[in-house]
């Protein structure tokens, strides 16, 4: 039975998942955000559901503008779930639908979520989507789903994983060769289809990692962390 | 006119009173049916919502809360009418106070009643709101008490066994003597209800003994819940709702608006049931005093909150407060501070504005304006996240629109059928006390 009493960066666990993000690398192609849907089986809103800001995406890529034009910069910045230390989604939900799993993630049980919205509301990075309606693809897009991630119904709150199914499938085959899983052994869908490889995903609690490598590095920040919510995803950004 | 009720004989007091009940005239039919088809209406649109999703209200990212917790954070202030005010007058003895109280526990337990829906409503998969509850389940799960929605739904359970005891008590007296003459299915209805009252010494001091206890219990029942209830807003992070000052400023801004819905029935009864006799201008005047407090009260809490986050000038607050006082929503700020202040004070304030017409006024204003102010809580909020690329706009839709207008026709809906089925007015209070003054 969950607590939601489960520490919140346990160095005895074997893993701690993070990602780095390297901001002077992106190219604001939005691969990521259509490896996410694929690999996710997110619903696909309709023109007009999205003008009404009923998009259903667990990555965006918000983009910022400098400069009048015709001399305008662009710097793009892909926004999914930060998988905060101390998320401030968790405890505000009254049905324990989002919890802090045993490796740090924040995780959210579909079946547990009766739609409250208040872990939403609550979310400073504005990273949780709900299913307004049952979700629908357009043909022949329902054909491609994948096995491994659960459909969710509408009136349910969902949002990145950091594709929890992957991990585990990793973790598992791991576990059966008795060997401990590699760095850049797991890949998040958005990691993978990144063309500019401006995304790395692994282990934190290993600091040879590449992950743990680049988060040291001084270009490193971390979205509104002045909040205190301790984001495990770290953004790489040359100051200016 | 008389200007003191209890100087009248007991058996026209109580003829009086016991009049409405079997009496209804061709008004009090149609404002019942119009009521009930409103009613009818809004569950229509809240059935739409169920079996097509909260996709058909206005409802969007970011803005995951609107109209409906617009409505049960108002409603929940409604219902503070009836506790605070009766409970106060109750514990301080205050002699005016006999033909107010029943009118203001009804109000308490109806708003209650409608306000409670709301977060059910709200809810993405509303047939699992009993999730929240603690039982032991199938889930094999407590629910999450860190979460300020457990302690919402603790509060207003409470409050809503609570505030139905309050009212049910004092009606114990009249339903026993109401029991003697009716229709058959009244008598049946009277006399279970008033549960073999007698009127022996014993139960008398029984029932006073439990009056004055539910009072005080019910006092601290309702300052909590309203904290509660802000607390759903000031434990998140989100700006401007998280603030220390919203627990004192929801209580104050419920009562305030609970005086206003108060006058105004107290008004609809005078005139629909006659009872010039028994409301009279004292108690409205005593009323118009209580709102003119609460209207000062209220003005002194907005503009700590609002003068705090202004000189403090965090980007984010501001945004906010920009978007309140001269953005999209400075329109609806500037009503919400002209009709719970400005009007208030200078209709209650001048004596010779004050009566009954202007405090009907005052309250209609104070109404919408405490309607806004959980508005302009709610929406502007939402609308301006921390990162600038989620910025959203937010319209209520129809489905919203139809539930909020339906819950109005159930609070007087359930009012008519109240006032029909039970004296308004307590009658016993007027009782005299030694036996030979009864007629």
């Amino acid at each position: 039975m969950p607590t939601g009493k489960e520490t919140h960066t346990d160095q005895a666990k074997p893993h701690r998942w993070g990602m780095v993000v390297d901001l002077d690398r992106c190219t604001g192609c939005e691969a990521c955000v259509v490896a996410c849907h694929a690999e996710n089986n997110i619903a696909v809103s309709n023109p007009e559901e999205a003008a009404r800001g009923r998009v259903n995406h667990w990555l965006r890529v918000d983009r910022y503008y400098e400069g009048q034009f015709p001399d305008v910069k662009v710097k793009y910045r892909p926004v999914l779930c930060q998988h905060c230390d101390e998320a401030p989604c968790e405890p505000v939900c009254p049905v324990n639908a989002t919890y802090h799993n045993p490796e740090g993630l924040n995780v959210q049980v579909y079946n547990r979520c009766v739609g409250t919205f208040y872990c939403a509301n609550n979310c400073p990075y504005t990273v949780r989507s709900f299913n307004w309606f049952d979700p629908q693809w357009p043909e022949p897009m329902q054909l491609q789903h994948n096995p491994d991630v659960s459909l969710r119904p509408g009136g349910v709150m969902e949002k990145c994983t950091f594709c929890i199914q992957r991990i585990k499938r990793v973790e598992e085959s791991a576990d059966a060769g008795s060997r401990p899983v590699a760095d850049g052994e797991v890949q998040p869908a958005c990691v993978q289809s990144c063309p500019a490889e401006a995304m790395v995903f692994g282990d934190l609690n290993d600091p040879d990692s590449k992950v743990s490598r680049l988060a040291g590095d001084g270009r490193a920040t971390k979205l509104m962390e002045e909040l205190g919510t301790k984001p495990k995803v770290v953004y790489l950004d040359r100051a200016r | 006119m008389a200007e003191h009720p209890e100087l009248l004989p007991y058996g026209i007091i109580r003829e009086d009173l016991f009049r409405p009940l079997s009496r209804a005239g061709s008004k009090w039919w149609f404002t019942v049916t119009v009521c009930f088809l409103l009613v009818l209406a809004g569950l229509a649109a809240w059935g739409v919502q169920l079996r097509d999703g909260l996709g058909v209200t206005g409802l969007n990212r970011p803005v995951f809360w609107g109209l409906y917790i617009v409505d049960f954070v108002f409603w929940i202030g409604i219902s503070h009418a009836g506790t605070l005010i009766s409970a106060i007058l109750r514990l301080t003895d205050a002699a005016w106070r006999k033909p107010v109280t029943r009118a203001a526990e009804a109000i308490t337990l109806f708003a209650l009643m409608i306000g409670g829906l709301f977060p059910i409503i709200h809810l993405g998969r509303a047939w699992f709101f009993y999730w929240l509850i603690p039982y032991p389940n199938a889930r094999l799960m407590w629910p999450n008490f860190r979460s300020p929605l457990v302690w919402d739904l603790v509060a207003i359970l409470t409050y809503v066994t609570g505030s139905a005891i309050y009212l049910y008590l004092p009606l114990i007296p009249d339903m026993a003597q109401l029991g003697a003459h009716n229709k058959p299915w009244r008598r049946k209805l009277y006399t279970t209800l008033s549960l073999g009252w007698t009127g022996s010494d014993r139960e008398w001091h029984a029932l006073e003994m439990a009056m004055k206890l539910n009072a005080v219990i019910i006092l601290a029942i309702a300052i909590s819940v309203h904290t509660v209830v802000a607390w759903d807003f000031s434990m998140s992070i989100a700006p401007t709702w998280h603030s220390t000052m919203f627990g004192p400023y929801f209580v104050v801004g419920a009562i305030f608006s609970g005086i206003g819905a108060l006058i105004i029935v107290m008004a609809t009864l005078r005139r629909t049931l006659h009872l010039e006799n028994y409301l009279i201008k004292r108690h409205f005047d005593n009323m118009s005093k209580l709102m003119l407090t609460m209207s000062l009260l209220w003005f002194y809490f907005t503009m700590s909150e609002h003068i705090t986050i202004w000189y403090g000038n965090e980007p984010k607050e501001m945004g906010v407060f920009g978007q309140r006082t001269r953005g999209d929503y400075a329109f609806w700020f500037w009503t919400m501070v002209v009709v719970n202040f400005v009007i208030p004070v200078t209709l209650l304030g001048i004596k010779k504005l004050r009566s009954i017409t202007t405090a009907v006024i005052a309250s209609f204003g104070v109404l919408i304006g405490m309607w806004l102010e959980r508005y302009l809580i709610v929406v502007p909020t939402l609308v301006t996240p921390r990162l600038a690329s989620a910025t959203s706009v937010y319209s209520p839709s129809w489905v919203e629109l139809m539930i909020t207008v339906a819950t109005f026709a159930a609070m007087i809906l359930l009012y008519l059928l109240f006032a029909r089925l039970f004296p308004i007015i307590a009658v016993w209070e007027y009782k005299p006390h030694s036996p030979e003054e009864e007629d």
